[in-house]
C-alpha cells in the first residue's frame, strides 16, 4: 500500500533510537508541559464533568459547573438501571454477546486469509490482496440495501445474526492487513523448519504462526471490542424488538424520555455503556497505540 | 471469483512415495491449501461483490422492500438534483468535513511535533489526547454533547462567567453543526497518534546537520519534518476524509434522528437512513449511496493527483 510506504521505514528499521534525550531549557520544557496539561485538561474535563453529574441530583447539575458534587447522590445509577424496559444489565449482556462473537469471527477469519496473503502461494494471490485493499477504501453504505434486503430474506431481522456473521467472513479489511503486516516481519525460517519437521500448512498455522501473532490478534480484539460497543447504526437497523437492544440503542431510549428529572439517570448510564471502553484502553493501550500506528485505524 | 472454480479440479496430492516424510508439499496442495485459508474471505467477497452491483442496479429502480422493483432509468438521479433537502445534506456533510478535518489534522500535527522530542511522560499525553477519539462516535458522548453545548449547559456556563450570552448551540440552526466539529476535532488523537510514530522515524541526525548550518526551527521544520512526514499526512487526510463523509451516529443522535433543527445536522448518511428505512424508497437510497461512492473516489483520485506535488516518496 503506498499509501504506507513511508520513505523513512526502512531505512531505520534497524537503527534503534536510544530514548530522547531531554531538550531544550528548562523553562521552555515548564511552558510545554504546562500547554500540554492545559490542553489535555480541557480534552477531558467533558469526560470528568459527565462523571461528576451522574453523581448529582438531577436538579444540581446545570446549577453546578464545578467537578466536585455538592450533594452526592448515587440514586442515579439505580433509578438509570430501572428506568427503562429492561434492566439495564440485560443491555449490556446484550451488547456483550455480539462482542464477543464479533471478536472470534474476526480472529479466526482475518488470520486465516492474512496468512495465505502473507505466507502462502497460488494464482490469484495479488490480486485478491488488491481486491481486499480496495474494500478498504469502500464505504459500507454502498452495500447497505441489498445486504438489508438478504438478512431480511434469510429472517435475520430482529437478530443479532446481521451483526455477528459477516465478522467470520473477514469482511473487516483492516485487520487482515494489520495481520499481514505482522505475519511478514516474522522470520520466513519459522516456516520451512515447520515444513522440514513435516508440518502441512494448516499445522504450521496453527502451531508455528498462530501463537507469534498473539500481540496482532490482541490489537485486532480490542478494536473490536471497541467499535463493537459503540456500534449505533447496525443495531439500529437489524434490531427493533427492545428485549434485544444493545447498549447504545438503550441509552438512546433515554432521549426520548426526556425530561430534566431523568438527567442523571442518563449520565449514570453513559458512564456505565463508556466505562468498559476506557478499561480496556487501559488494559491494551500498547496494542492499540501500535496497532493505529501500523494501520491508521481509528 | 471465477478462480475458485478455476482451481486444481480436486487431484488429489501426490502422496510422498513410500511413506517418507514430504520436504515439500507439491504446488498444487500448496495452491489448494491457500484458498482453504481464504474460504471465509471468500465468502465475505460474495457477501460484498454481490450486493455491489445489486445496489447499482436498485439506483434506476423505484424498489420499496415490498414490491417488485421496476426499472425507471436516471429517475432518481434526477430527483436527487430537484431534492432541497438532498442538496442540504451535501451542504451539511461538506461544510462539516471542510471545517473539521482541515483543524483536526492541524490541531493532531500541532501537539504531534510538541510531544515529539524531549518531554517526558510523554505515553501519559499521548493516552490522555487519545481516549477522546475512542469515545467520539459513541452514542453517550453526543447526548453528553447535547447537554454540554445545552442552552445552561457548561459551555453557555462557562461564557456566562466573562458575561458573554452564549447562543442556543443546539437549537439554533445556525450554531448546531459547529458542536459536532468541535466533537469531531476534539478526536484528534487518532491521527495525532499516526504523527507521532513518523515523527519518531525522522532521524534526528539531519536536524543536527541542519542547525549547524544555521537553520532556524521554522526552516528545519518546512525542509525537513514536512516533506519526510507528508506521506502520513495524506494518508490521515485520506482517511479522515472518508471517514467524515460517512458520519451518521453523531448527526442522529444529536437530532434525536430528524437532523435538525431545519435540517441543519442532516448528514448525507443520515439522509440515506431515512429514505430507505422509513420511507423505504430504496431504489433512491441505493442511487444516494452510489453519489457518495462517486463523491468519495472523485475526492481520493483527487488527493492522489495533488499528491504527486506535495507527497515525497523517497525511492
Amino acid at each position: 500500500m503506498a499509501l504506507l510506504d513511508l520513505p523513512l521505514k526502512r531505512k531505520l528499521a534497524k537503527q534503534d533510537q536510544p530514548e530522547d534525550a531531554l531538550t531544550g531549557t528548562p523553562v521552555s520544557r515548564f511552558s510545554r508541559h504546562l500547554i500540554l496539561c492545559l490542553v489535555g485538561l480541557v480534552m477531558l474535563y467533558p469526560l470528568m464533568w459527565l462523571i461528576s453529574s451522574s453523581m448529582k441530583p438531577s436538579n444540581d447539575i446545570f446549577r453546578q459547573l464545578g467537578l466536585w458534587p455538592k450533594n452526592w447522590d448515587f440514586s442515579n445509577y439505580a433509578q438509570g438501571w430501572t428506568a427503562l424496559d429492561q434492566p439495564f444489565h440485560v443491555y449490556l449482556i446484550n451488547s456483550m454477546v455480539v462482542v464477543i462473537f464479533s471478536i472470534i469471527g474476526n480472529i479466526f477469519s482475518c488470520a486465516l486469509a492474512a496468512y495465505a496473503f502473507a505466507r502462502m502461494e497460488f494464482t490469484g494471490r495479488k490480486l485478491f490482496f488488491a481486491l481486499m485493499l480496495g474494500t478498504l477504501m469502500l464505504p459500507g453504505h454502498v452495500l447497505l440495501v441489498p445486504q438489508y434486503i438478504i438478512f431480511s430474506q434469510l429472517g435475520w431481522l430482529d437478530t443479532y445474526l446481521p451483526l455477528i456473521v459477516p465478522n467470520f467472513m473477514a469482511t473487516n479489511a483492516f485487520f487482515i492487513f494489520l495481520m499481514v503486516q505482522f505475519m511478514k516481519s516474522l522470520p520466513k525460517e519459522l516456516d520451512d523448519a515447520a515444513q522440514i519437521d513435516g508440518c502441512g500448512p494448516f499445522r504450521t498455522f496453527i502451531r508455528v504462526i498462530l501463537p507469534l501473532c498473539v500481540p496482532a490478534m490482541a490489537t485486532t480484539a480490542i478494536f473490536t471490542f471497541i467499535s463493537t460497543w459503540n456500534e449505533f447504526f447496525g443495531p439500529l437497523l437489524y434490531i427493533q424488538n427492545q428485549d434485544l437492544y444493545t447498549v447504545p440503542l438503550a441509552l438512546r431510549a433515554f432521549m426520548d424520555s426526556e425530561g430534566q428529572s431523568m438527567w442523571g439517570p442518563m449520565f449514570a448510564m453513559s458512564v456505565v455503556s463508556i466505562a468498559p471502553i476506557i478499561g480496556f484502553f487501559i488494559a491494551g493501550q500498547k496494542y492499540l497505540i501500535n496497532g493505529i500506528a501500523t494501520t491508521g485505524l481509528k | 471469483m471465477t478462480v475458485l472454480t478455476k482451481q486444481p479440479p480436486g487431484a488429489p496430492a501426490p502422496a510422498a512415495a513410500g511413506g517418507k516424510p514430504r520436504i515439500r508439499p507439491s504446488r498444487r496442495r500448496k495452491q489448494r491449501s491457500g484458498y482453504l485459508f481464504l474460504l471465509p474471505w471468500f465468502l465475505g467477497m460474495l457477501f460484498t461483490v454481490i450486493p455491489f452491483f445489486a445496489s447499482l442496479y436498485l439506483a434506476f429502480t423505484d424498489y420499496n422492500l415490498f414490491t417488485e422493483p421496476n426499472f425507471v432509468g436516471l429517475a432518481n438521479f434526477q430527483a436527487m438534483f430537484e431534492d432541497p433537502r438532498l442538496i442540504q445534506s451535501l451542504k451539511v456533510t461538506f461544510i462539516y468535513t471542510f471545517v473539521s478535518v482541515p483543524i483536526s489534522l492541524a490541531v493532531a500535527l500541532l501537539v504531534a511535533l510538541v510531544l515529539n522530542r524531549g518531554l517526558q511522560g510523554l505515553s501519559i499525553y499521548r493516552s490522555v489526547y487519545y481516549l477522546p477519539s475512542l469515545l467520539g462516535g459513541s452514542v453517550a458522548i453526543v447526548m453528553l454533547w447535547r447537554y454540554i453545548f445545552g442552552n445552561d449547559g457548561i459551555v453557555n456556563g462557562f461564557l456566562g462567567m466573562f458575561g458573554i450570552q452564549g447562543p442556543a448551540w443546539v437549537t439554533d440552526p445556525q450554531f448546531s453543526l459547529s458542536t459536532l466539529i468541535v466533537l469531531n476535532v476534539w478526536t484528534f488523537g487518532s491521527p495525532m497518534v499516526i504523527f507521532l510514530a513518523g515523527l519518531r522515524q525522522v532521524p534526528g541526525m539531519y536536524y543536527e546537520a541542519a542547525s549547524i548550518d544555521g537553520a532556524s526551527k521554522w526552516r528545519q521544520f518546512r525542509s525537513i519534518t514536512l516533506p519526510l512526514i507528508s506521506p502520513i499526512i495524506f494518508f490521515n487526510l485520506i482517511m479522515q476524509l472518508i471517514g467524515s463523509f460517512q458520519t451518521f451516529t453523531q448527526g442522529y443522535v444529536m437530532s434525536g434522528g430528524t437532523g435538525g433543527p431545519a435540517d441543519s445536522t442532516l448528514f448525507y448518511n443520515l439522509y440515506l437512513y431515512q429514505k430507505g428505512f422509513t420511507e423505504f424508497e430504496m431504489g433512491y437510497a441505493s442511487a444516494m449511496a452510489w453519489l457518495l461512492l462517486m463523491i468519495i473516489a472523485i475526492f481520493t483520485a483527487i488527493n492522489f493527483i495533488a499528491s504527486k506535488f506535495w507527497v515525497f516518496y523517497d525511492n
